[in-house]
């Protein structure tokens, strides 16, 4: 392997990275919210309530927008893996592609259902077009999955052999798509998924309350995601604890960087905040054992830091643990407002009287794509300096081609205008004058309380 | 046949549908673009979107289909590609973009100043990514693209003849497939001024494809004379079978026969790529990496032909209702 004196590499990063959180965030959208659409179609189907079948059509506008502007997100990414890293496609093209050529089948599926689903309303049958939503959110579900199959190759690659020259032998692309990190991490990114866009799908709705208006079709329109997204949220802690024992064993000086731990520790110590300063936490609550307890289910566990590799191997830890930290705060808080929400409906059936329940609502959709894109950087800033854990190199991956900043100025110019004309549109979709039947049939019920 | 063999026409198989399909929708766009103001414009704009809106986001995976396929089958040729043409095909990649989020905007779009907008960036990034893809193909085609890990010449492997004859052709072509299908939408939908609007321009843009042709077949014998060997040996019946298969769309769309014109012009289009194919054959990178240097592994080129067959169990009657749905005019846009 020849070293490559590439001056971008810096910007080759940023521009994985920029793209990279941009589309996961319409990834998990274009996963999760289907279902929610196509669940409240099946309720206005069936019980032919207006509020239900109004809401199904707006999400349904609004996920069309969203699922465009994701495909092509999305595209830009397997053009990336070449024109940025044609180093570690070349040589683990044949080992860790496999997954994807599934996932191309899985995008094709969603691309041609979501395509039926929009242009089919009113058109096809009610139960078939009902069925033709499913699909789209299976498909998505399944995509998620094989991308991920290929992002815990990478930290866990298997499936081949290095001989005593590097050259690639022995590749088994099977072994290679169900590594080991694959269960753990897609799981994880699958359950983000359905809090991220339950949490921003009902954020609106929250709003609007907020604001007075306090119909059925605010609260259908808030709870129906927002039940996606509780139900998700206290799993999400269970598999986050699986996913951090499994890097635990697997990458353990990821985990070191995760927790700021330097020195190999039996019964480490656990800090919540704080910063990493000269090889230890500064200004952390402390929980004696506690990470030794988390890592492994054990108290007294030998838990590996980072002296265990040279400096030059390490990630860069406050990024990482301050991301990790910030994920998991979230992720509580989500908890939380998933309690609040199941005491309040065991009481009262209905949302929760208070304002800052609506706040929080509100605040849930931002905070969940932070939290989302926190997990995101504590696995890929977490892995750094390594593209393939322990094998290759970010800096050997590289392309050596010059002047790629340029590439990724255009694009961040680009981005810039999609992500502002797709709010614009958005918030053009959310605009539209309900139907005149609903607003005469909303107004027939009493004016919710106001507290 | 070898396994790489069989992988290679797998992926030349997707090459042609994203030229057939995708490449229409490209083409659609350039119509878009040259319809006229607001008032002349608003009848083939209206089809353009009705023919695209179900089904180009289907079409534009087949991109994605040779990406992943050329990737993990051929990975010692997908690397030196995409870093030598990194230029082009991050063009591409950013027409790629404005054009799909373009066109949903638009879809979305209720005022006129705002579906103006959405339109022009819609139809001027359909143009940039069929020229700048056709670049790519003229860079490989033309032996530009050197093997291994340093990138070859990142502006003359595009900004050369070969690669600006691959443009326009690229453009030229996509053009010609869109109003040949756009004519017998029409037909379809009984909009006999629409039908006569794409008639003109499927006309005019044959023509203009033959002069392309014909005045590369100067720019290849300098610019490509390996390339111009193979088309004119090995190449050469199918460039025959496109040469005739595009005659034979221009006599039937005189004749107003737009169903059967749609499928000479597809096979006028499908002929010349794998033409191209048998002229470069067995090489996957013209003059540096054959077929079989660029193979992966035999374990991966089994499992990506598993992979390949069986989620055509699922792709094929998914895209096959798809396209009914659509020929039945099922799916029609708003109403």
């Amino acid at each position: 392997m020849l070293a490559v004196d590439q001056p971008d590499l810096f910007y080759a990063r940023q521009q994985m990275a920029f793209s990279l959180g941009s589309h996961i965030v319409l990834a998990c959208i274009g996963m999760s919210v289907p279902f929610m659409v196509v669940l409240a179609e099946w309720r206005g189907h069936r019980t032919g309530d207006l509020v239900y079948v109004t809401l199904a059509r707006r999400w349904a506008k609004m996920m069309g927008v969203l699922f465009a502007v994701g495909a092509v997100s999305g595209t830009i990414l397997s053009f990336e893996f070449g024109i940025l890293w044609p180093r570690w496609m070349g040589r683990f093209g044949s080992v860790m592609g496999l997954p994807f050529a599934i996932e191309g089948f899985a995008f094709f599926l969603e691309a041609i259902f979501i395509g039926i689903y929009l242009y089919g309303w009113d058109r096809l049958p009610p139960r078939v077009h009902l069925w033709a939503g499913v699909p789209i959110g299976v498909a998505g579900v399944a995509s998620a999955f094989f991308v991920v199959a290929a992002n815990g190759w990478m930290n866990d690659p298997t499936g081949f052999t290095l001989d005593a020259h590097g050259n690639v032998t022995h590749v088994d692309p099977w072994a290679a798509l169900f590594n080991s990190a694959l269960w753990p991490e897609a799981i994880h990114m699958i359950l983000a998924a359905f809090i991220v866009g339950g949490c921003l799908l009902a954020a609106p709705y929250g709003w609007a309350m907020l604001r007075g208006r306090r119909t059925r079709y605010e609260r259908v329109g808030l709870l129906l995601p927002l039940t996606f997204a509780m139900v998700a949220a206290p799993l999400q802690i269970v598999v986050g604890d699986w996913a951090a024992r499994h890097v635990a064993v697997h990458q353990p000086t990821k985990l070191a960087a995760m927790e700021g731990l330097y020195a190999t520790t039996k019964g480490a110590t656990l800090h919540l905040g704080g910063i990493y300063v000269g090889h230890e936490i500064v200004g952390g609550i402390p929980i004696p054992d506690g990470l030794s307890f988390l890592a492994f289910h054990n108290p007294h566990a030998v838990v590996k830091g980072l002296d265990t590799v040279p400096a030059s191997d390490r990630a860069p830890v406050n990024v990482v643990r301050t991301a990790f930290q910030l994920m998991v705060m979230i992720g509580t808080a989500m908890l939380g407002l998933g309690l609040w929400m199941l005491l309040a409906w065991r009481k009262r059936r209905t949302v929760p009287r208070s304002r800052w329940f609506l706040r929080a609502v509100v605040l849930a959709g931002p905070a969940s794509v932070a939290a989302l894109e926190c997990g995101w950087i504590t696995t890929e800033v977490g892995r750094q300096p390594w593209i393939v854990w322990q094998v290759m190199r970010v800096r050997d991956a590289v392309t050596d081609a010059p002047n790629i900043r340029f590439g990724y100025f255009l694009l961040i110019a680009v981005y810039a205008f999609m992500a502002v004309f797709t709010v614009i549109v958005l918030r053009r979709l959310m605009r539209t004058p309900l139907p005149a039947e609903l607003i005469a049939s909303l107004e027939s019920l009493e004016p919710v309380d106001e507290s | 046949m070898t396994l790489a063999n069989a992988c290679a026409v797998v992926m030349f198989v997707g090459i042609a549908l994203y030229a057939l399909l995708a490449g229409a929708d490209f083409g659609a766009g350039f119509w878009d673009l040259t319809s006229g103001g607001h008032e002349r414009g608003r009848a083939p704009r209206a089809q353009i979107e009705e023919s695209l809106g179900p089904v180009w986001e289907a079409n534009h995976v087949w991109l994605i289909f040779v990406l992943v396929t050329l990737w993990t089958a051929f990975p010692a040729a997908f690397a030196p590609i995409m870093s030598t043409l990194y230029v082009p095909l991050t063009l591409a990649a950013i027409g790629i973009i404005l054009r799909g989020a373009a066109f949903a905007f638009r879809k979305a779009s209720e005022t006129l100043h705002m579906r103006r907008w959405f339109g022009a960036t819609f139809a001027s990034s359909s143009l940039l990514t069929p020229f700048m893809l056709g670049a790519v193909v003229g860079g490989i085609a033309s032996g530009r693209v050197p093997a291994g890990e340093q990138s070859g010449d990142v502006l003359r492997s595009w900004l050369n003849p070969t690669s600006m004859l691959g443009g326009v052709m690229a453009v030229v072509v996509c053009a010609f497939l869109a109003s040949v299908y756009l004519a017998a939408d029409s037909e379809r939908r009984n909009h006999p001024d629409l039908v006569q609007f794409f008639r003109r321009r499927a006309i005019a843009s044959a023509v203009v494809a033959g002069v392309v042709a014909l005045a590369g077949v100067f720019v290849l014998q300098h610019d490509a004379p390996t390339l111009f060997h193979g088309l004119t040996h090995r190449g050469a019946p199918l460039i025959v079978i496109s040469a005739i298969a595009g005659a034979t769309t221009l006599v039937l769309l005189t004749r107003a026969k737009y169903r059967t014109a749609r499928i000479s012009a597809a096979l006028a289009v499908v002929a010349v790529l794998f033409g191209w194919a048998a002229a470069q054959y067995p090489y996957m990178l013209e003059r540096s990496v054959r077929i079989s240097d660029a193979a992966g592994p035999h374990a991966t080129l089994v499992a990506i032909l598993v992979v390949l067959g069986g989620g055509s169990v699922l792709l094929v009657p998914a895209l096959v209702w798809l396209f009914v749905l659509m020929q039945r005019g099922v799916l029609a846009g708003e109403h």
